[in-house]
């Protein structure tokens, strides 16, 4: 944030900001009403937190702002405290919570708390320090990413390690990059579709995903499923159908409700997601319930004199992934600067302009939830003909991970889900035996919190994503495609 | 047994389960009326204020296991409904100072809301599943829940009694609050247009803290009558909240008289088709009945818009 990006060209450039913004009544209703500027909530590093500051003066520290900032910490810590504390059952309901507070970790939260306290309240000296400390190190690589030609310098470094890696690590981690990472860096390229370029939000995204796999295990099955097929195929011909179904199905869905707010389109799929888990869960004598579909075929070809069979290795379906994810990435960059993916960033920006100047509104939305929901069948037949699998694998939770992926690697940047999928799975991966599975989701909610609150852009931002955010942050434009903002912002 | 037979049953089933959504829904519409926001986290306002006040009302049960009555048993559901209520109340609080309020000093995206919603609604009920166990949580009878009468030969509990009794108490409450009260006229000044609202010097801020409190209210002392009846687990939440939700919708989202109507349409709709077709469905159809209605008519039976309707 610290470098001001050049407005990329068609958002208006940072000459447009000053005015405008003026024109938008800066004392606005979150300014003049009640406690203004206070910015208690843990901290928050506003647009207006870093650069004007006065001299530093050791009063800032007992400053009531500083001091409830501290409160909060506090507050962060014994949270902390409780979430990486014991497991407690409802006979003794805070116990657990108890023992989390009364006992020697509690310390160290709380010292942690006060240590970022006090980096925060550093922040702007450190800040500085920081930059000049990082420059050399930021400048080479943020001016290879800036000149043309340079990105792909960079990719190609990071292709080359995608593909070294998984030849330095256990079977286990190469399965876990397999099912876990590869597969999820596929569903976040295509929920970012959803949210990173329409601007929408889809909860029910693993519901294609499972359409894809139960498509998988009719066609190529026998034996899979208690409903199958009359013949059967190679899984590489189920690729096309799961994808004409899963698009389908989004088209079915996004159809009547994108008519309407966005906001709506997220508990719908959300209601869709949670009805496709509970029929594959419940419909034994179709998708054989809860116990799974079990015997899929593996992958495999015999073509023009190849012939090859994917089998319980995951090194094969690593880079048969890595294959499908890198020309994804292209195809998905190319419709990004295509007509279709222009008419999109319309579409966030300011949606009524872009229908005023032609752009079909409801169609464009319609494509990329339609788009989305297609790359999310096609990773179920990966996934259906990689491993048996069963309703577990299509939960509400697996839905919401998608989300906390694309969120946190950056929505809008294709680099940064894929690298979001790497870090969050990676992440699960090393804490596989520390933490219980269940209990994973308490971290990504509260990353996702975290993200939202301090980093929306997301790891590895897209540029004009984040120049988007920044605008309307000033008052400027949109972000999504959900409508007018909420009340109560500084508008 | 046709379904004529049962229709009355199946009528008071409904009107029951319809009052506890109408609660819940009555959440979702005042957020939404004030902040043009559905509120994603407001199911976990529901779970928390469930286990809230189930935990306080069996801390004060008998250790004997006795159905305590009397004044005991008004007492308990008392307690367990305070109890729920403020938890729900608290967590109502937190939720739009931890993952609301930092968004709107900002004016992020409206995208970002949802998203932060989700985020605090997953943690939420993962840390409410470690810190309470992931098993079904039962409430022991407060009461002798027996029948107290009979209406064209179906019976009414008193459970049943209780919980519609209170749950229209608190609609009829929040219907005088929101219509009559001066809070009422900031909450629906906010809704009718915020920036206007701020010049005639309504406080927007407290509106808003306001709007979540009293529907995290609402929610817990609703959660705390749904544990009474079925139980309380981690993830109970998600499938009630999506019915609010469907209820705020179908009477028209932002309008509290509407969310009340589609709280009671929803629960008979549901009881009946739930008969019909096949118990295990029953889920299903308030979600079919989102999509008709979003087909159909977006703006639900009785419109949007909470500042015109109160």
């Amino acid at each position: 944030m610290s470098t001001p990006p050049a407005g990329p060209p068609g958002t208006g450039g940072g000459a447009a900001t000053v005015p405008l913004r003026i024109a938008g009544s800066p004392a606005g209703p979150a300014g003049s009403s009640g406690s203004a500027g206070s910015s208690g909530s843990a901290g928050s590093s506003g647009p207006a937190g870093g650069p004007a500051r006065p001299a530093w003066h050791p009063s800032v520290l007992f400053a009531p702002a500083r001091l409830r900032q501290l409160g909060a910490l506090l507050l962060v810590g014994v949270l902390a405290a409780i979430v990486t504390g014991p497991t407690g059952n409802s006979d003794k309901p805070l116990q657990a919570a108890k023992d989390s507070i009364v006992d020697v970790r509690i310390v160290l939260y709380l010292g942690l708390a006060v240590a970022l306290w006090v980096l925060l309240v550093l922040g702007a000296q450190l800040r500085g320090a920081l930059e000049r400390v990082s420059a050399p190190v930021r400048a080479p690589v943020g001016a290879a990413y800036g000149r043309r030609g340079g990105p792909i310098v960079l990719n190609l470094v990071l292709l080359a390690i995608a593909i070294v890696a998984p030849m330095v690590v256990s079977t286990a981690a190469q399965q876990s990059m397999v099912n876990d990472i590869g597969i999820y860096a596929l569903l976040a390229l295509g929920l970012n579709v959803v949210v990173g370029y329409a601007g929408l939000l889809d909860l029910g995204y693993i519901a294609f995903f499972a359409i894809g796999a139960y498509a998988t295990a009719y066609f190529t099955s026998q034996t899979a499923m208690p409903w199958h097929a009359p013949f059967v195929l190679n899984p590489f011909f189920v690729f096309p159908i799961a994808l004409i179904l899963a698009a389908l199905a989004g088209v079915i869905l996004g159809a009547p409700t994108l008519r309407l707010r966005g906001d709506y389109l997220a508990i719908v799929t959300l209601g869709f997601g949670e009805i496709i888990h509970l029929v594959a869960n419940n419909a034994d004598n179709i998708t054989n319930g809860a116990r799974g579909a079990f015997g899929v075929p593996h992958l495999s070809i015999d073509l023009l004199g190849i012939d090859y069979k994917w089998g319980i290795d995951p090194l094969p379906y690593y880079y048969l992934l890595l294959v499908i994810i890198v020309v994804v990435m292209i195809a998905f960059g190319r419709l990004e600067r295509s007509r279709i993916g222009r008419s999109w960033a319309a579409i966030r920006e300011d949606e009524i302009a872009a229908e005023a100047t032609g752009v079909a509104t409801l169609r464009m939305k319609l494509l990329a939830f339609a788009i989305g929901a297609s790359v999310s069948g096609f990773a179920g037949v990966l996934f259906a003909s990689k491993q048996f699998f069963n309703p577990q694998s299509f939960s509400l939770q697996a839905s919401f991970f998608v989300v906390a992926v694309v969120i946190f690697g950056g929505m809008g940047s294709r680099l940064g889900v894929v690298v979001g999928a790497v870090v969050l799975q990676g992440l699960a991966f090393y804490l596989r035996d520390k933490v219980p599975p269940a209990d994973r989701y308490i971290y990504f909610g509260a990353i996702i919190v975290i993200m939202m609150i301090f980093r929306p852009q997301g790891l590895v931002p897209s540029r004009r994503r984040r120049r988007e955010i920044q605008l309307v942050e000033e008052g400027i434009g949109a972000a999504d495609s959900l409508g007018v903002a909420p009340t109560g912002g500084q508008r | 047994m046709g379904f004529l037979d049962q229709f009355w049953q199946l009528t008071i089933d409904g009107l029951m389960v319809g009052s506890l959504y109408a609660v819940i829904a009555l959440g979702y519409t005042l957020v939404y009326g004030v902040l043009q926001l559905i509120n994603f986290a407001h199911s976990e306002v529901f779970m928390l204020g469930s286990f809230g006040g189930l935990f306080a009302a069996r801390a004060l049960l008998p250790d004997d296991g006795s159905v305590p009555g009397g004044l005991a048993s008004v007492g308990l559901v008392a307690v367990g409904l305070g109890v729920g209520a403020i938890c729900g109340g608290l967590a109502a609080f937190t939720l739009e100072r931890v993952a609301y309020r930092p968004l709107r000093r900002r004016s992020a995206p409206r995208l970002a809301y949802l998203i932060s919603a989700i985020g605090a609604s997953l943690f939420a009920v993962n840390l409410a599943g470690k810190e309470f166990g992931r098993q079904n949580v039962d409430l022991p009878d407060l009461f002798h829940n027996g029948t107290v009468f009979t209406v064209f030969g179906a019976d009414v509990s008193t459970q049943s009694l209780v919980i519609f009794a209170v749950a229209v108490a608190m609609l009829i409450g929040l219907d005088r609050l929101v219509a009559g009260t001066r809070l009422g006229q900031g909450i629906r000044a906010v809704a009718q247009d915020a920036d206007t609202a701020v010049l005639m010097g309504v406080n927007v801020e407290r509106i808003i803290i306001v709007t979540f409190v009293v529907g995290g209210l609402l929610a817990g002392a609703g959660g705390f009558l749904y544990a009474m009846t079925f139980n309380a687990s981690y993830s109970m939440g998600f499938v009630p909240g999506v019915k609010a939700f469907t209820a705020a919708v179908l009477g028209g989202i932002g309008n509290v008289r509407g969310a009340m109507l589609g709280g009671l349409l929803l629960g008979l709709v549901e009881s009946y088709g739930g008969y019909l077709f096949q118990a295990s469905y029953k889920d299903v159809i308030a979600f079919l009945v989102l999509v008709a209605i979003l087909m159909i008519r977006p703006s639900g039976l009785l419109g949007e818009r909470l500042g015109r309707a109160a």
